[in-house]
C-alpha cells in the first residue's frame, strides 16, 4: 500500500502580538489598559510555548505516514495543532519546516457551506460550493439529484439561500459535501452542527467514503464519533505528536493529556475549596489493602482518597463523593456517603475515606475520577474538589464469572442480572400489545 | 552556491530514496516552507475553470439580483459620468477634445476606463475581501482575480454596445469621426487592460494583507489616475518634449488608440505603444509573483 500522506518534520511558526510596529492609537490603547489595571490587549499570550521574540509554534517537528485507505482520527485538546496541521495538509498556509508530500486529490472540509452566497438560489449554491470544494460541474450534474436528497430541501431549491433556516443552511452545505468523492478526505469538527439525526446520517455517509477505501482524515472532538469511525488515531498536545496507534490508545492517551500522571495530587494547584482537608493521594486496593495498578471488571475495589488536615477532631458528618467518567466523557456513576448515609468523622489529622466498590461493574478502559469533600451532607464548606484526579485503569475481568464479557464498545456499564425460561405466558395488554381478546 | 549543491545533492538523495519505495507512484503534491519566486501554474487554473465561470456567474448575477433598474445600471453610470463631463470639462473648461464631439470623446474614454478601474478595484481586495472563504479551502487563489476580469468584461461588452449606438447615431448624423480598421485591435486594449488592471490589483492585495490602509489608497487613487490617463485631456493638448511622461503611464496610450481606432483622432506612435506593453507585462508579472509568494502564508497575518 503505497503511502497517502507523508509528514515529514514539519513545523509552524506564527508571529504573536502586532505584525508590525504598533499603530500609535494600539500604543495609547495598551498603556490606557495597563493604567486601568486590566489586561493589554496588544501583549504577545505568555505561555510555555512562546518563544523570547514573541513567535510560538503551533506546530513541532510532526513526522507521520499515513498509508492509503487509512481512516485516522486526530484528537488533543484545544490549541495542541489539529487545525494548524489540517491547514497545512489542505495547502492553506504553508509550513514554517520540513515537507508534507501527497498522493491523490486532496478534499477538506474546515468548514460547512463555505462560498454560499446568500442571494443565490439552493440550486446555484450546490454548484458554486461543489465547485469550491473541487468537484467537476458534470460531477455535480450527476449527483445533484442525491445531493438535494441527502439534505432534504427539494422544495427550497430554488429559493435564495439567505431566507433558508440555519438547519437547512447546514444541510444542504453538509449534503454537497458528503458527496465529495475525493482520495484523500480531510474533516475538522464540522459534526458540531445540526441535530443529532443529522449527525448519525452524516457519520454514515463519512463512513461509506471511508470504507471504499478512500483515506479520511477525522478531527472531531466527540470521541464517540472518532471511535466508531477511525481505525488509528493520533493524538497532538501542544504542537507535538505524542501517540500514535489504535484508535482506542489513542483515546486513552488523549485523556492522559489532561492529566500529566507524574504530577502528584499533593502539588495541584487546579483544587477548590478552602484546603482545611485537603486530598495528597488516591489509590485503589483490594481488600487485604495492596495497591491495585488496575482493577479487574468485576473485582472487588476499594478506592483511598487519602488526607490530611489540621481540624482534627471535628466535623462528624463529612461528605465524600466521587463521580467516575469514562474516556468518551460521559459520567458512569457518581458515589457518596451521604446516598448510603454512613458518617465519616470526626477527622484524624491523616486518613483516608474509602469507598469499597463491590465487583465493580465496569467495561475495559481508562476512567477518570474527579472527588469533592465537604463538611455536611447537604450545603456546608466546601473543603476540596478536584477534576480528573485520578486515572482508574479497567482490564477486562470476570465480571459474571463465566470466563466471557460483552465487548467494551457496547454499553458504558456492566449489570448483573440472571436469565430464565417462562412457558405459556402472554403479554400484559398495554398500549401497543393488541387488546386480550381470549375468552 | 555550496549551499545550492547541497540542496540538490539532498534533493537527489531524496529522489533516490522514493524510488526505492517498493514501485510506488511519484507524489502528487509535494508542500513544503519557502515561497517560490513565480508561479503561474496554468494547467492548475484550467482544472478549476468550472469554478471560474460560476464565480462570473455569482458576481454577476448577485449584484442586480432584486434590485429595481437590474443590468441598466450597467450603463447608467458611463452615461451619467459622460453627461457630468461635457458639462463640466467640455461646456465649463472647455477643453480641447481633438475636434471630436464632446460626448464621443468622453464616453470612449470612460468606457474604456471603466473596465481598467473595474479590474483594479475589484482585484485590489482579493485577500482581504475573501479571508474567510481562503481560509477554509484550497483552491488556487488566482482565480478570483481572473473571475473579477472576466465578469467586468461583460460589464465592458454592456457599456461599449452603449458606446458603439451613441457612435453610429453620431456618425450618421455627420460628425468628423473616422472609424477605421484599427478597431480589431480592441481585444488586444481589452487584454492589455485585464493585465495592468490584475498586476495592480494583484500588488495592492498583497501588501494590504500586511498594512491595511493601503487599501484606502485604491479608491482615490484610481480617480487620480484616470485625470492623468487622458481620459478627460487629450495626448495632442501636450506638448511634444514632454509627452514622453504621460506616455510612461501605460493606460495613456492605450485610450488614446481605442480613441484613434473609433473615433478617428488620437496621438498614437508604435514606440509608445511598445512600451506601454512593456511596462503593462512588467507590472503584470511583479503582481503575480507577489501575490503567489503571499497566497501560501497570507492566512497567518491578514
Amino acid at each position: 500500500m503505497p503511502a497517502a500522506i507523508r509528514i515529514e518534520n514539519v513545523s509552524k511558526q506564527y508571529q504573536l502580538g502586532a505584525i508590525n510596529r504598533q499603530m500609535l492609537y494600539q500604543e495609547l490603547q495598551s498603556r490606557w489598559a495597563r493604567w486601568r489595571g486590566k489586561a493589554d490587549p496588544h501583549a504577545p499570550i505568555h505561555t510555555q510555548r512562546v518563544e523570547g521574540d514573541g513567535s510560538f509554534w503551533a506546530l513541532r517537528n510532526v513526522s507521520l505516514e499515513i498509508q492509503q485507505g487509512d481512516i485516522v482520527g486526530i484528537i488533543g485538546r484545544n490549541g495542541a495543532g489539529k487545525s494548524t496541521l489540517l491547514k497545512i495538509l489542505s495547502r492553506i498556509t504553508s509550513p514554517t519546516e520540513g515537507c508534507v508530500r501527497i498522493r491523490g486529490r486532496v478534499s477538506s472540509l474546515l468548514e460547512v457551506g463555505t462560498g454560499f452566497h446568500g442571494e443565490l438560489t439552493g440550486r446555484e449554491n450546490v454548484y458554486l460550493n461543489g465547485a469550491i470544494l473541487g468537484m467537476r460541474r458534470r460531477e455535480i450534474e450527476r449527483k445533484f439529484d442525491e445531493i438535494v436528497a441527502f439534505a432534504g430541501i427539494d422544495e427550497f431549491l430554488d429559493t435564495p439561500v439567505k431566507r433558508y433556516s440555519s438547519g437547512m443552511t447546514v444541510r444542504l452545505a453538509f449534503a454537497v459535501a458528503a458527496h465529495l468523492e475525493p482520495d484523500i478526505l480531510i474533516i475538522d469538527e464540522v459534526l458540531a452542527v445540526g441535530d443529532v439525526t443529522f449527525q448519525q446520517k452524516c457519520l454514515g455517509r463519512i463512513g461509506e467514503v471511508a470504507n471504499a477505501g478512500r483515506t479520511v482524515l477525522f478531527v472531531s472532538h466527540q470521541a464517540a464519533a472518532v471511535e466508531s469511525l477511525c481505525k488509528r488515531g493520533i493524538v497532538l498536545d501542544e504542537g507535538q505528536l505524542v501517540f500514535e496507534g489504535s484508535q482506542t490508545a489513542a483515546l486513552a492517551a488523549y485523556i492522559r493529556t489532561f492529566n500529566p500522571a507524574l504530577q502528584a495530587l499533593r502539588e495541584r494547584k487546579d483544587r477548590e475549596g478552602t484546603g482545611a482537608v485537603r486530598v495528597v493521594g488516591i489509590d485503589l486496593r483490594d481488600d487485604a489493602g495492596a495497591v491495585l495498578p488496575v482493577a479487574c471488571a468485576g473485582q472487588d475495589v476499594n478506592l483511598h482518597l487519602h488526607f490530611e488536615t489540621g481540624a482534627s477532631g471535628q466535623f462528624p458528618n463529612c461528605c465524600a463523593y466521587i463521580l467516575v467518567t469514562n474516556q468518551l466523557g460521559a459520567p458512569v456513576f457518581a458515589h457518596s456517603n451521604r446516598y448510603t448515609a454512613e458518617a465519616l468523622g470526626p477527622l484524624p489529622s491523616r486518613g483516608a475515606f474509602v469507598v469499597r466498590l463491590p465487583r465493580l461493574p465496569l467495561p475495559e478502559g481508562v476512567y477518570r475520577v474527579e472527588y469533592l469533600i465537604r463538611s455536611e451532607f447537604r450545603a456546608g464548606i466546601l473543603f476540596d474538589r478536584m477534576g480528573a484526579a485520578f486515572e482508574l485503569r479497567v482490564i477486562g475481568g470476570d465480571f459474571f464469572g463465566k470466563g466471557e464479557l460483552p465487548p467494551s464498545r457496547q454499553g458504558i456499564c456492566l449489570l448483573d442480572g440472571a436469565w430464565r425460561l417462562d412457558c405459556g405466558t402472554a403479554p400484559a395488554p398495554g398500549r401497543f400489545a393488541p387488546p386480550d381478546r381470549s375468552p | 552556491m555550496g549551499g545550492s549543491m547541497g540542496k540538490l545533492r539532498a534533493r537527489l538523495d531524496e529522489v533516490m530514496a522514493d524510488s526505492r519505495d517498493e514501485e510506488s507512484p511519484p507524489w502528487d503534491a509535494v508542500l513544503e516552507a519557502g515561497q517560490p519566486w513565480f508561479q503561474l501554474r496554468l494547467g492548475e487554473l484550467w482544472a478549476y475553470r468550472d469554478l471560474i465561470l460560476l464565480f462570473v456567474r455569482r458576481d454577476f448575477t448577485a449584484t442586480y439580483k432584486q434590485t429595481f433598474l437590474g443590468p441598466l445600471w450597467y450603463l447608467l453610470q458611463p452615461l451619467l459620468t459622460t453627461i457630468t463631463f461635457v458639462v463640466i470639462f467640455g461646456y465649463f473648461a472647455r477643453i480641447q477634445t481633438d475636434g471630436l464631439p464632446h460626448i464621443l470623446f468622453f464616453m470612449s474614454g470612460i468606457v474604456a476606463w471603466n473596465y481598467f478601474a473595474d479590474c483594479l478595484t475589484k482585484t485590489a481586495n482579493t485577500f482581504t475581501g475573501n479571508a474567510a472563504m481562503f481560509g477554509k479551502i484550497y483552491f488556487p487563489r488566482l482565480v478570483v482575480p481572473l473571475s473579477i476580469v472576466i465578469t467586468n468584461m461583460i460589464t465592458f461588452l454592456l457599456q461599449f454596445a452603449l458606446f458603439a449606438g451613441v457612435l453610429v447615431f453620431f456618425w450618421i448624423q455627420g460628425a468628423p469621426v473616422v472609424p477605421n480598421y484599427r478597431m480589431i485591435i480592441l481585444p488586444l486594449l481589452v487584454l492589455q487592460m485585464a493585465l495592468l488592471g490584475l498586476g495592480v490589483g494583484a500588488i495592492v492585495s498583497s501588501v494590504t494583507t500586511r498594512w491595511r490602509d493601503l487599501s484606502m489608497l485604491v479608491g482615490f487613487g484610481t480617480q487620480l489616475w484616470m485625470y492623468a490617463s487622458s481620459v478627460v485631456i487629450p495626448l495632442s493638448v501636450i506638448p511634444e518634449n514632454l509627452r514622453w511622461i504621460f506616455v510612461l503611464n501605460p493606460m495613456v496610450p492605450i485610450i488614446e488608440t481605442f480613441r484613434f481606432a473609433f473615433l478617428g483622432r488620437g496621438v498614437v506612435e508604435i514606440w509608445q505603444l511598445l512600451l506601454s506593453l512593456a511596462v503593462t507585462l512588467t507590472i503584470f508579472l511583479f503582481g503575480i509573483s507577489i501575490f503567489t509568494r503571499v497566497e501560501k502564508t497570507f492566512t497567518d497575518t491578514v
